[in-house]
């Protein structure tokens, strides 16, 4: 078999999975795990397969593995869609395989596989324990999911969008993925179906995202309609994009190429979550934690990011739609640290973190920090999965507390935890590594390397964006610290965290394997100029992503401002967080709680006021009032009575005058009065009779005897 | 004016003249006895044809038969002994358009027949017209099936009238 | 000598006589008084064209001999039917026979 086949079928076990799951394992909880996990680990063997052969590649860039395909008739060419492993999808198949087989088998433990039937749980609503007699005393355990067997096949469908989507060759697939995606984070979102919460979190989500994609769609065609083509490697082409370059449009200013960009990049700003598109993410958090980890940090919104990467020959031709993409990455990247650091939902917290990260990420690409934006979206995958799960961990930890006690508290504020370091150990040593990974603590984490290269990458000609990047990391030091020391440090608050206890091992084991990836992934993309270690290993990332485009971008030309900056907001953000946290208690003595921060700028009910309040109106009054019952019903109604009077007219005036009663009374009364007039011929009178005949037969014998004589 | 036109024209003059008066006798036996005389005429009409057999026989059955069973029937149905009232229908002129009509209508179709001033042919002498006839009723090559089927209608009116006359009490 | 034409004359005036009483009589033994007239005006006929054509051939007295079985059976027929009637409706007049109108 050879690598490009492989590479076809790396989708293919998780969409298998889905269907079996919804077809034939539903009832049975074991199997439909077995499959999902097994189809993850076979996607996961694949793609491992596939990457170990691609970085053995020389130059893979100029010669990677490529497969396609004719698939719809056009004109005079057709339509090709295929797969291609390049050096940049290489690596983010790398991070997608081991973040989705790691959260598959989080996801058995985290939905309480192996536990007893709760006592009152309901398909649609969360799991809310079962009572078990013990020794002869009862309490209360967490209790199995009962839509076990829907999450797994949700998740495999999933996976199958995200593999679809890294492993494609061209945008019209991309975008298939994409949607798939869509649609499995509205289904996975709105999973505990029951919790009206929920729902309208799925929905809007949906919707938002939707807004999104609609300018990317456009922006697809677009393309197409430009250049006849949807393939990344025929777009990329020196010609078309010079063409795509010079061909003016109407629209601000921007040339073909500009537009295309700023169009995919909405799509992106949409499914990424950066502002104004971003208000779907922290209620999407309704979700089950595995779906957050997965969907929302480290797959669903990196494919957006992976998107404009992907199309940066392209987006890069016009300086104004990077002006555009690098101001909205750096503004989101600061406004959502600002919110992060007044949410007191663990899960909250690392919702905004997540906005704020992938804002970095697009804020280096508009300053074409191409290899540093393609390091930090990996990094960052495996930190932000680890924290996550961490954060489920916590949570379900905390659940048993809530369960043991019988005090129902909720399981998910920071400040009714504390003190789970001695409790949860392992999960406390794997957030920590996450969490400082997240912060950029210098050298051993992979964060650092990755936010060190962004930094420095805009240092050089992009100030504004430097100071903006530099003052959010320095807010994300900090309200991880502020997380940390809220959870885990310091006294249990509550009875529930007092009796808090460590997860299964299907939950702790992914925790650890990820943190070594968020310690160890950095390593790889040291810069050659590093003060101490760089050069001893050489900057494989830069040289193997680098080569996905035509030119390697060239090193970043090492300068101490940005990496003193950058030691110094994390170093400090870290300190300062624990220092000011670890004395406070309860919210009230939060002095961050500000409320326009812990309303997140109030954007949502803007949004509220000028989309959603109109919306209704227009649906509620105008249409369904004016248009559907006044104009459309009444016209209809019109149709109505116009053909009731028009009837009614042909029947009066026509029909029963006319047709009854001169046609067909008419008709009877001239007869019966024919007959009455010839009634008496028959008299009974047999001489009567005699005589009529003989007269007839006189005139015919006459007739007859003089008209034969004539003749 | 030969011998037999003269005897011819006696005849003619005598049938006629009691044929009208059955039609137009008041008295129904008054008709029915005229009938006789025109039958009695008719006979001997037959005889001047050299048609014997006919002759006795229109006397025997006709006369003795049928006449005698008018009178009977007359008889029969009778309420009074009386005659009443005028024994012609109102429309009787119709009836005698009609029936002159009639007469001329044929005396004009048998004027343009080319017979019509046929001359008798002499009968051969030993002439045994009964015989003749009598061979031809029952010789098969002739007329016997005509003649046993008269006798079966014969039969037939026979039962008819009894039944349809029969007096059920 | 008599011409054929003054029988076939005589036959035609019986005959138109009959018709006449057949057509206004109103005694309906009267009636088929006047059909005897017919029939006698119709034997008359046949002999004669059996005595002015071919003498040999019987057929126009055997057609008169049938002629005359006939009349008698209608005869009897008829006036069982009119005796019928009579003792039925009370009287023998041909227009007050009328049930068969309409």
């Amino acid at each position: 078999m050879t690598i490009e086949s492989l590479i076809w079928l790396i989708p293919l076990p998780p969409i298998l999975a889905f269907f079996v799951i919804v077809l034939f394992t539903n009832r049975n909880k074991t199997l439909s795990h077995s499959v999902a996990i097994g189809a993850a680990f076979l996607s996961w063997l694949g793609g491992m397969i596939v990457f170990i052969n691609a970085i053995g590649v020389h130059e893979l860039g100029k010669e990677p593995f490529t497969s396609s395909f004719n698939w719809i008739p056009t004109a005079d060419t057709w339509l090709k869609i295929g797969v291609l492993v390049d050096p940049l999808s290489a690596v983010v198949l790398f991070f997608v395989a081991w973040t989705v087989l790691m959260i598959f088998i989080y996801s058995a433990g985290y939905n309480n596989f192996g536990q007893p039937k709760g006592d009152h749980d309901q398909p649609g609503l969360q799991p809310h324990g079962a009572t078990v007699e013990e020794h002869g005393h009862k309490h209360m355990v967490p209790s199995i999911e009962p839509m076990y067997s829907r999450f797994f096949a949700f998740i495999s469908l999933f996976a199958f969008g995200m593999l679809t989507l890294v492993l494609s060759d061209n945008l019209l697939t991309l975008f298939v993925g994409w949607e798939i995606m869509g649609l499995c984070s509205y289904l996975l979102i709105g999973f505990w179906y029951a919790k009206p919460s929920a729902r309208d979190a799925a929905v809007k989500a949906f919707m938002t995202t939707r807004v999104g994609d609609v300018f990317m769609l456009l922006g697809i065609v677009y393309v197409y309609s430009a250049t006849g083509t949807l393939s990344f490697r025929e777009i990329f082409q020196p010609q078309v994009l010079h063409t795509l370059a010079t061909v003016p449009t109407p629209i601000l200013g921007l040339s073909a190429a500009g537009l295309i960009g700023l169009l995919l990049f909405i799509g992106t700003v949409g499914k990424s979550a950066q502002f104004p598109l971003h208000v779907w993410l922290p209620d999407a958090m309704e979700g089950p934690t595995p779906v957050s980890a997965m969907i929302h940090a480290a797959t669903m919104v990196s494919a957006g990011v992976y998107m404009v990467i992907r199309m940066f020959p392209l987006i890069s031709l016009d300086p104004r739609t990077m002006t555009i993409v690098a101001f909205i990455g750096a503004f989101t990247a600061l406004f959502a640290a600002t919110i992060a650091v007044a949410q007191n939902d663990i899960k909250k917290v690392l919702a905004y973190s997540t906005i704020s990260q992938l804002g970095y990420m697009i804020a280096a690409l508009g300053s074409g920090a191409y290899v540093a934006a393609a390091f930090h979206l990996v990094t960052h995958a495996f930190f932000k999965a680890l924290l996550f799960l961490g954060s489920g961990s916590v949570i379900h930890g905390m659940e048993h507390g809530v369960l043991h006690t019988g005090k129902h508290v909720d399981a998910q504020d920071m400040f009714n935890m504390g003190g789970l370091r001695s409790k949860m150990p392992i999960t406390f040593w794997t957030f920590l590594i996450g969490g400082f990974a997240l912060s950029g603590f210098p050298v051993i984490t992979a964060g650092f390397w990755s936010k060190d290269e962004i930094l420095a990458s805009t240092f050089n000609g992009h100030t504004a964006v430097f100071v903006t990047l530099a003052i959010a990391a320095f807010l994300t030091a900090f309200y991880t610290m502020r997380q940390i020391t809220l959870t885990f440090l310091g006294e249990p608050r509550t009875e529930a965290a007092d009796n808090a206890q460590e997860t299964h091992w299907t939950m702790t084991l992914p925790l650890v394997i990820l943190s070594i990836f968020a310690i160890g992934s950095g390593w790889v993309g040291i810069p050659e100029q590093f003060p101490g270690l760089g050069g001893l290993i050489p900057n494989w990332f830069h040289e193997f992503v680098g080569s996905t485009l035509v030119e390697i971008p060239a090193a970043v030309p090492f300068n101490l401002v940005p990496l003193l900056t950058s030691l110094t907001v994390a170093l400090g953000g870290l300190l300062i967080g624990w220092l000011v946290y670890r004395n406070v208690q309860t919210a009230k003595e939060d002095l961050l709680q500000i409320p326009v921060l812990k309303n997140k700028w109030y954007i949502d009910e803007i949004y509220d006021l000028i989309f959603v309040k109109p919306a209704y109106w227009f649906a509620e009054t105008f249409v369904y009032k004016f248009m559907d019952k006044g104009v459309i019903d009444g016209s209809l109604h019109l149709v109505g009575k116009a053909t009731a009077s028009i009837g009614s007219t042909i029947r009066n005036y026509f029909d029963l005058p006319v047709i009854n009663r001169f046609f067909g009374d008419g008709t009877s009364i001239v007869i019966k009065w024919i007959g009455n007039k010839l009634r008496p011929i028959q008299s009974g009178r047999i001489q009567q009779y005699m005589l009529v005949t003989l007269l007839v037969l006189l005139v015919i014998a006459g007739l007859l005897y003089y008209l034969l004589a004539m003749v | 004016m030969t011998i037999p036109q003269i005897i011819f024209l006696i005849v003619a003059a005598v049938i006629i003249g009691s044929a009208f008066k059955v039609v137009t006798s008041g008295n129904l036996i008054h008709a029915a006895l005229w009938l006789i005389v025109t039958l009695f005429g008719v006979a001997v009409l037959y005889a001047v044809l050299d048609a014997g057999f006919l002759a006795v026989v229109q006397v025997v059955i006709y006369i003795g038969a049928i006449a005698i069973l008018f009178i009977f029937a007359v008889m029969l149905t009778r309420k009074e002994m009386r005659d009443r009232g005028p024994q012609l229908s109102s429309a009787w002129w119709l009836s005698a358009i009609i029936a002159v009509l009639t007469f001329g209508g044929l005396v004009r179709m048998l004027q343009a027949w080319s017979g019509f001033s046929k001359i008798p042919v002499d009968l051969p002498t030993g002439f045994d017209a009964v015989g003749l006839l009598g061979t031809a009723l029952i010789s098969p090559n002739a007329f016997v099936l005509p003649f046993e089927v008269a006798s079966v209608l014969l039969l037939a009116a026979l039962v008819g009238a009894v039944y349809v006359a029969f007096n059920r009490k | 000598m008599v011409p054929l034409s003054w029988y076939l004359i005589l036959s035609a005036a019986l005959f138109s006589v009959g018709l006449f009483g057949v057509l206004s009589r109103k005694n309906a033994v009267a009636i088929l008084l006047g059909i005897e007239l017919m029939l006698n005006a119709v034997n008359i006929n046949l002999v004669s064209f059996w005595r002015y054509g071919d003498v040999t051939q019987m057929a126009g007295q055997v057609f008169a001999i049938i002629v005359f079985a006939v009349a008698a059976a209608e005869v009897a027929v008829g006036l069982a039917l009119v005796i019928s009637i009579y003792r039925r409706r009370n009287t023998v007049i041909a227009d007050e026979i009328d049930m068969m109108k309409w």
